[in-house]
């Protein structure tokens, strides 16, 4: 029997169910808006979307494994194409470029074309500190933490303080092999 | 609105045999060694207590792996017999037989194993084990009410009538109709809705 071959993520994203994109948008920023009302420190949301696509995440990496078919990835610049490639675009619809590689290829900053979680978004004076898209960070974090990959994921510039594009840091802390759990003498 | 079970499940459920042998156990583990699930349908002789025998599945699959991996012919670099690998790392079996039956596995790089024990006439089963890793995510992952690395119990979610009908002793009817029957009370509907929009996009 031949193997599976990875599908392409406009293949998938032509398959997978979807909602319309502004519900999706409207539904985030009323998510944000009422953490914002209800921590009121701007740090305490960031960490808190942050949690949230952690949490996110570590269910989100079984659906993609399955839907995708991809096999696991031989280091860390498959994984990051891969997620860039077939991740952004099975789940968000955008394609994502991967850049700015550092020398051990630990290390590397994906690109957002566009994001849709942004639509209609102004940050106010009052929350120039806050990350909005922070979810996404915790979701490749909790997704690379269940394919035994410890990362950490920040990021680097953000459109809504003013920079040119949305750019993701992330960087490679280790890989966790799986140990045998048990005890040997249980 | 179908709140679970809307996008479609890819592959399609495999056919049943003709001879209407069909599984005898199914194991799911996490990657931690957690059983998630266990089924039997048809299972004459136990000789340990549940724990015990999740604990020895576990091992001999873990074993196994690691037997497989240092036995490759094909990869250059492997490291010492009992090593931990990554999971999905390295050459991995699929499947074995004795003569009185077929064990098929696996694993996704995620760390979540898929075991069922067979007929040893069954044909390969990869085709069915990836069905059940589809019907995991759409129905456990997708739970809300469902925390990760915890069994599954069956009052939570529909996976159960999914299987029994697919692959145990029933295995003519179809997942669609029984998704259509159960039902879903209302407020987990409006959580399942706001984590629907929120993890689908």
């Amino acid at each position: 029997m031949a193997p599976a071959v990875p599908r392409s993520g406009d293949a998938i994203f032509a398959n997978v169910e979807r909602v319309n994109a502004e519900l999706f948008t409207l539904t985030y920023g009323a998510i944000v808006r009422q953490l914002l009302t209800d921590l009121e420190e701007v740090d305490e949301v960031n960490k808190q979307l942050d949690q949230m696509g952690y949490n996110i995440g570590i269910r989100l990496i079984d659906e993609f494994l399955a839907k995708s078919n991809v096999t696991r990835c031989v280091d860390f610049r498959e994984t990051a194409e891969v997620i860039a490639k077939v991740g952004f675009k099975m789940f968000l619809g955008v394609t994502a470029s991967v850049t700015n590689w550092d020398t051990e290829g630990t290390c590397c900053s994906l690109i957002l074309d566009d994001n849709p979680l942004v639509d209609f978004v102004e940050l106010p004076d009052t929350c120039q500190g806050l990350y909005y898209c922070n979810i996404l960070s915790g979701v490749v974090r909790g997704a690379l933490e269940m394919v035994s990959m410890k990362t950490e994921v920040t990021w680097v510039r953000d459109m809504l303080r003013g920079d040119d594009a949305f750019e993701l840091q992330v960087k490679l802390l280790k890989q966790v092999p799986e140990e045998y759990p048990y005890k040997d003498d249980e | 609105m179908q709140f679970f079970g809307g996008s479609e499940i890819s592959p399609s459920p495999p056919v049943p045999t003709a001879s209407g042998n069909n599984a005898h156990m199914m194991y799911i583990f996490n990657r931690n060694g957690v059983c998630l699930l266990y089924r039997e349908w048809n299972r004459p002789l136990r000789t340990l207590d549940s724990n015990q025998d999740h604990k020895l599945m576990f091992g001999l699959l873990f074993s196994l792996k690691s037997l497989t991996a240092k036995m490759d012919p094909s990869s250059t670099e492997k490291g010492n017999l009992g090593v931990p690998q990554l999971p999905g790392q390295g050459c991995s079996f699929h499947s074995f037989r004795t003569n009185t039956y077929k064990l098929s596995f696996m694993e996704s790089p995620s760390g979540i194993k898929i075991i069922l024990v067979t007929h040893p006439k069954a044909s390969d089963l990869r085709e069915s084990l990836k069905y059940i890793y589809n019907l995991y995510v759409e129905y456990v992952v997708k739970n809300p009410l469902y925390t990760p690395g915890t069994p599954i119990r069956s009052v939570e979610n529909l996976i159960d009538f999914n299987f029994h009908y697919t692959i145990g002793p029933e295995a003519s009817y179809s997942t669609q109709l029984l998704t259509n029957m159960c039902e879903v009370s209302d407020d987990l509907a409006q959580v399942s809705l706001l984590q629907h929009l929120v993890y689908n996009g």
